[in-house]
Parts: C-alpha cells; sequence; structure tokens
C-alpha cells in the first residue's frame, strides 16, 4: 500500500515536470502603469508568443511613483523582473546597485546598435556595455492653438520659427483683464513641466552656452552666456508678460483648456492632447536662435534584462528583448503610444517625416541632447528654484545661476 | 477574566490525564499564561511591524544605505552632513511654523465652535455634522480642491471673489510668504471637526451643578468659563494639545498634494521634516540620510509632547 502511493506520488511529480518543461519558459517583463504602454505591450507579447510558442511573457505593472522602488526591492528580495523597462537616467543607480546585465554582445553587436539607432541610445552603454536599448524615443516640440492664434490675427500655418517670433506671437495671444490680470496666456513658463528640459539644453546652447561637460559631470551653465538664457526665460513674464508661473496651475491644463497660446511638451503630451475638441491644435519644431541654431532634448524608457537571469530565461529574455527592439515592435508603438521609432530606418520613413504631427518631433530628435541626470527630481528641483528665486524673490539671474549650478553639482558629486 | 479560567479548563480536559499542563501549575501562573497567549500576537505584531523598523532606523541613520548596496556604517555623518544643510534649517524652521500657529488656532478656533454650539439646540446635529464633514474627508482630494481655489483669476475661486470687490489679487501657493499660510488653513480646517467633537463631549461631561451653582453665587459668564470650564476641561485639552501638535509636526499630506509640481516649493518654503524625509529616501534613496531626519523628527516629537505634558500636568 505505501509502495503503491509513493510511486503514484513520483508519478505525479514526474508528470508535472514533463508538463513543465513540455509547456515554456515563462518569464516576467515589468513596467510602469500608463494605459496605452500597458496596452501597446500587451499586443507586442501576444504577437511575440504567437512566434515564440515555447515562451509565455507575463506582464507586470506598477504606478509609476512606486515603481522604481519596487524594482530595487524586489531585486533585493532576488524577485527582480527578467526584462524590465527603465529610464535611461537610472542608469547609473542601477548598474551601481546591480540590477541590470550588460547586453549579449552576439545578439546585440555595438556597430550594430550604433548605426542603426538614434545616437542618443549611447545613453545607456557603460564601460563598453549596453545596458538596455528602447523602443521609443521621445523629444520636445512646440504645440501652438490654431484658433487662438487667428483670433490674434497670426497665420496658423505659420508657427514662430525663431526665439523673437515666439515672443512677438506670444504678446499677440496674451490677453489681460482690466485690472491687469491675465486671462489668456501667449505662451505657458513652467518649468516643473518640460521647460527645464527646454532651459538646459536648448536656451543655454542657443544662446551660445554649454549645460554641462560632455560627460555631465561638471555644470557649466553657470557662465554669461547661461545666464543670458535664464534672463531671457525669466523675462517671458517679467518684462514680455506673455506667460505666467502657476497660471492655472500647469502649463498642460492652461493649454487643453485653450487659455494658452503655445507650450513646450513631448510626444508623451499627445495621446493626452488628442482628446482636446474644442479648438484645433499643431505642432512645429521648436524656435531657432537668430542664427538658425536649434536644438532639441530626447530621451527614452529602455529595456533591460535583470542582473540574475540566467540559462533559458535569459535565452528566452534575450529573444523578447530583441523583438522589443525590432522595427515591427517599434511601429506598433508608434501606433498605440505615439512615442517616436528608436530606429533611425523605422523612424525617418517619408511617411512619417510628412506627418504633421510626428515629422516636427523627428526633425528634433536630429539635433537632439539627452541630460544624464544622476537624481532626475533633484536636478529639476534645482532648475525650479533657480527661476523662482529670480521671479519671485526679485534675485538677479546672474546670482540665482550661480546659486544653481553650485546646488546641481553638489547633487552630481553626492551620487558620484 | 473567568471566561478564560473556564476555557483553560475545557482546553485540558480534552488531553490525557495527569502530568498535563493544568494540574502542574497553579491557578495564577496558568491565568497568566492565558493572558500573555492572547497577549502575544499584538505583542509580536507591533514588535515586528512598529518597533522593530523604529529601532532600526536609529541603526541605518548610521549608515549610507541607498537600496542597492548593503550599508556602510559611516558614523554620524549623516547628522552632520543635515545640521550643515540650509535646506534642512529651512525645513526646520517651516515644521515650527506649522506647529506654533495650527495648535493654538486651531484649539482656539474648535474650542469657540463647540462653546456655541454646545448651547444651540437648533439644527444642533446638522450644524455639528458639517463641521465633522471635512474629518471624514480623503486629505488629498481636500488638497486639491483648495488648490484650485488657491489659483489666479480666471479660475481660482479665491481671488474671482477678491476681484469681485475690487480687491487686488493674491498669489497664495505662489508666494514664498503666503503658501505656508495658506496651506496651514486648509489643515486646521480639515482637523476642526474632530477637536470640536471632543470638546463637546468635555463640555457635556462638566455637570450643570457646578453651573447653576456658580449662576447662583451671581458670577458672570466670563468668570464661569475662566473658574469652571476652561479648569474642568483640562484633560480634555491636553489630550487635543498632544495630538494636534503630533499632527502638525507630521503634516504631509496637503502640503505635498498643493504643491506635487515643485514639493514643498515654492523655493522650500512649504516643505515640512516628513516631506524632506520622503523626498530623501524615495526619490533620492538615501535612505540612510532619510533615517538621520527620522531619528530627528522622532526626538522633537518626544521632547515637544513630553514638554507639553510636563507644562500641563495637574499640579494638584
Amino acid at each position: 500500500m505505501r509502495k503503491a502511493l509513493l510511486l503514484a506520488g513520483l508519478m505525479s511529480g514526474i508528470s508535472m515536470f514533463s508538463v513543465n518543461s513540455a509547456n515554456a519558459v515563462e518569464i516576467e517583463y515589468w513596467q510602469y502603469i500608463y494605459e496605452t504602454r500597458v496596452n501597446a505591450m500587451d499586443q507586442l507579447i501576444e504577437n511575440f508568443e504567437a512566434a515564440n510558442p515555447d515562451i509565455t511573457v507575463k506582464q507586470v505593472t506598477f504606478p509609476y511613483a512606486d515603481y522604481q522602488t519596487r524594482i530595487v526591492a524586489a531585486n533585493m528580495a532576488g524577485k527582480g523582473p527578467d526584462v524590465m523597462q527603465l529610464f535611461y537616467g537610472w542608469l547609473d543607480k542601477f548598474v551601481a546597485g546591480g540590477l541590470l546585465q550588460p547586453l549579449p554582445q552576439d545578439a546585440f553587436p555595438h556597430e550594430q546598435i550604433e548605426s542603426e539607432f538614434f545616437p542618443i541610445v549611447t545613453a545607456m552603454s557603460r564601460d563598453g556595455e549596453y545596458y538596455g536599448l528602447p523602443t521609443a524615443v521621445r523629444s520636445l516640440a512646440l504645440f501652438y492653438n490654431k484658433k487662438l492664434f487667428e483670433d490674434a490675427g497670426l497665420d496658423p500655418e505659420n508657427p514662430p520659427q525663431t526665439l523673437d517670433e515666439l515672443v512677438a506671437a506670444g504678446k499677440a495671444i496674451a490677453k489681460f483683464d482690466d485690472a491687469g490680470n491675465m486671462i489668456t496666456e501667449g505662451m505657458t513658463l513652467d518649468m516643473a513641466g518640460q521647460d527645464h528640459q527646454w532651459w538646459r539644453e536648448v536656451l543655454v546652447r542657443q544662446f551660445g552656452g554649454v549645460p554641462y561637460t560632455d560627460d555631465y559631470r561638471k555644470v557649466t551653465y553657470d557662465s554669461p552666456e547661461g545666464t543670458e538664457a535664464l534672463e531671457f526665460y525669466t523675462n517671458l513674464q517679467l518684462e514680455e508678460k506673455i506667460g505666467q508661473a502657476g497660471f492655472m496651475d500647469e502649463g498642460q491644463a492652461a493649454f487643453r483648456a485653450g487659455k494658452a497660446g503655445m507650450t513646450i511638451d513631448g510626444t508623451f503630451r499627445l495621446g493626452s492632447f488628442s482628446q482636446i475638441e474644442d479648438f484645433e491644435w499643431a505642432v512645429t519644431e521648436l524656435p531657432a536662435n537668430a542664427d538658425g541654431m536649434r536644438s532639441n532634448y530626447s530621451s527614452y524608457f529602455a529595456n533591460g534584462i535583470g542582473a540574475k537571469v540566467k540559462g533559458e530565461e535569459l535565452e528566452a529574455s534575450e529573444k523578447f528583448l530583441t523583438y522589443l527592439t525590432s522595427p515591427e515592435a517599434m511601429s506598433v508603438w508608434l501606433d498605440v503610444v505615439g512615442e517616436l521609432p528608436a530606429r533611425r530606418a523605422v523612424a525617418l520613413t517619408d511617411e512619417n517625416t510628412s506627418n504633421p504631427i510626428y515629422g516636427p518631433f523627428l526633425k528634433g530628435l536630429a539635433y537632439a541632447h539627452t541630460t544624464l541626470f544622476v537624481d532626475r527630481a533633484a536636478q529639476r528641483q534645482v532648475a525650479i528654484d533657480m527661476v523662482n528665486r529670480v521671479l519671485l524673490n526679485g534675485q538677479s539671474p546672474a546670482d540665482s545661476i550661480k546659486e544653481a549650478a553650485a546646488d546641481e553639482q553638489a547633487i552630481i558629486d553626492d551620487a558620484m | 477574566m473567568s471566561l478564560q479560567v473556564e476555557n483553560t479548563n475545557g482546553a485540558a480536559s480534552g488531553r490525557p490525564k495527569g502530568g498535563g499542563f493544568a494540574d502542574r501549575f497553579s491557578m495564577h501562573t496558568k491565568r497568566l499564561a492565558w493572558i500573555w497567549t492572547f497577549l502575544a500576537l499584538p505583542v509580536l505584531f507591533y514588535s515586528v511591524i512598529r518597533f522593530y523598523p523604529t529601532l532600526d532606523a536609529f541603526r541605518l541613520s548610521l549608515t549610507d544605505w541607498n537600496l542597492m548596496r548593503p550599508p556602510k556604517f559611516i558614523g554620524f555623518e549623516n547628522y552632520t552632513k543635515l545640521f550643515a544643510d540650509p535646506d534642512f534649517w529651512q525645513v526646520f524652521k517651516n515644521t515650527f511654523a506649522y506647529l506654533i500657529f495650527g495648535t493654538p488656532i486651531s484649539l482656539f478656533l474648535s474650542f469657540t465652535i463647540a462653546f456655541f454650539l454646545d448651547r444651540v439646540r437648533f439644527g444642533h446635529g446638522f450644524i455639528r455634522a458639517l463641521y465633522f464633514m471635512p474629518f471624514l474627508t480623503t486629505a488629498a482630494a481636500m488638497a486639491w480642491v483648495w488648490r484650485w481655489f488657491y489659483q489666479p483669476a480666471p479660475i481660482g475661486l479665491i481671488n474671482d471673489f477678491l476681484a469681485y470687490f475690487g480687491l487686488p489679487q493674491q498669489p497664495f501657493l505662489r508666494s514664498t510668504t503666503q503658501a505656508l499660510p495658506s496651506i496651514m488653513v486648509t489643515a486646521i480646517w480639515a482637523g476642526l471637526g474632530f477637536q470640536i467633537i471632543i470638546f463637546m463631549a468635555g463640555l457635556r461631561a462638566i455637570p450643570t451643578t457646578f453651573y447653576e451653582a456658580a449662576r447662583i453665587d451671581g458670577l458672570g459668564e466670563w468668570a464661569i468659563l475662566r473658574r469652571i470650564t476652561l479648569p474642568l476641561l483640562k484633560p480634555t485639552t491636553v489630550f487635543l494639545v498632544v495630538l494636534s501638535s503630533i499632527g502638525f509636526l507630521r503634516i504631509f499630506d496637503q502640503v505635498y498634494n498643493m504643491t506635487t509640481n515643485d514639493p514643498g516649493g515654492p523655493l522650500g518654503t512649504t516643505k515640512p521634516l516628513v516631506l524632506m524625509i520622503y523626498q530623501s529616501a524615495f526619490s533620492s534613496y538615501q535612505m540612510g540620510y532619510a533615517a538621520a531626519q527620522t531619528v530627528v523628527l522622532f526626538l522633537i516629537l518626544l521632547v515637544i509632547s513630553l514638554l507639553q505634558l510636563w507644562i500641563l500636568r495637574d499640579k494638584s
């Protein structure tokens, strides 16, 4: 009796084992919750599983606010994801913490990455190794409200192309009530939104300055040129009065409500602005300076492989990552999420570049810079405070930029 | 208690006779054993969930833990860094501003309202419910409503109101001087309902015979308030002072939700200590540094609470 029981137990064990091996390798993919991204990923997983019946991919999502903490905590517990999405700016921290493994060079040869992807992906490489690759990239552009342009007597088909034209258009659109309170902004001023990127990587360069050294380890915007760039920005409120920080709480809210003529924002805003029904809006490249020089800020979420993944899970993860960075996946991502393909060949098709919405963003990618943040939130705070000191406390731009440079340098040094 | 003893017998009766737990120990010991068996669960739970992390925070505050690498002991470096950080002193000042203005104002208001509400018969329950309502509302939701109230003219209710009467616009949350009081007002308003209820319970507990006797002796309303109501309300007051102080020292929800774009801003003028801890820990991942800040907060809370208990102690 006892023998029979033992045998039965053994049999069931064996049969379970065989079912498991015949079934599939299961890998976990982690990303944060953002409806279109989750939907796009569901679609990609479905396609991938159809092509690879021996692999199942489980998508796990967390609210953005918790996402980083979850990855780090899961890694400590040894239960991290096989493939994960990470912001390029987290890379230093994640590599130092041993959360990621370098991408195998046979599956992802460096020459191929560097020739086929936009150059900004080099932000994912450390010490000669790539730690992740993006499906899609983001850049900035100038959104404008066609209706407000018309009302102000401006040509909605000819948006401003230089900073001077931007200020002129803003002045034409801005409206005030009898008491002098702003009721329509010419342009939103929201340092907590994308303006800090615009200032750092675009304005500083357009005024002849350099924001950081090439490795982004030394702050160099504390210069007469940088000061001029800051003065230009703060004067949009103080002198030109085309915008007002804090107007309608957030820049994007003011634009959505049709109370702002222009706003600088990223590709990721396309989804939310596409729900606007009260007016027509369009997109144009970020304005050039007087010499025609343009710049842009680009960022992305990359996909990397967890440090502890090995064996058949690693093999499956490699396959999945290859699919995520394939032209097919990029097209799906563009259609569903609206983010730009990270491969040049997929992005720069005639169809995409002539697209009135994607076109300006794609043009921006060609000359974009990618700030290597060590602590994005803290560095953004430095920029917010720098502008607030001028706007609220009346500090001189020169003094304020000096303080900001010292604060940001301390954050960078602390993290190194 | 007797029920537990019966339980003991019940449990023991099922067991084999002789040499069992039931026979070997005295009634007193058995009773103690049962008490501790029941107490063990909450004690264990609190040890694991509360006391261990609290004690561990002291240890972590002496390390450079950043979640990624194993913590390394660095002595008091976090504390010297904290005390040398001008941002910390700004935050320290803010935290005490919330406490020093928030607690007395909220207690004065809630006492005044409770005192007069106690005499209102018409619609008493309804008015009381109105005051209590904010306490039941989620702090985050309330903070967002207030955040929109405080906006500039086209959408801000308060500024629209000011404009209607031709009064100058106020920047409120966009000002380095007005932002903190603006946020504090909402926190006071949110906690008012609870304090009113407690004060009213305290007022009701004072025997009416005292008042009758005082009135027969010809004491005025003011004297009655000063000589009878306030002294007899002291236990309630002490309770509320301590509770409200701890609440203001730990203020977070209102500040965070009203300033999400520039947390604790503008220029850090509304940032309380708890928000600084949150940012150090979950935005910059400096767990050791954040732990040092929690230790400082803990000590502040401890000293303030002990001080209040000592000042407001029963001198008789």
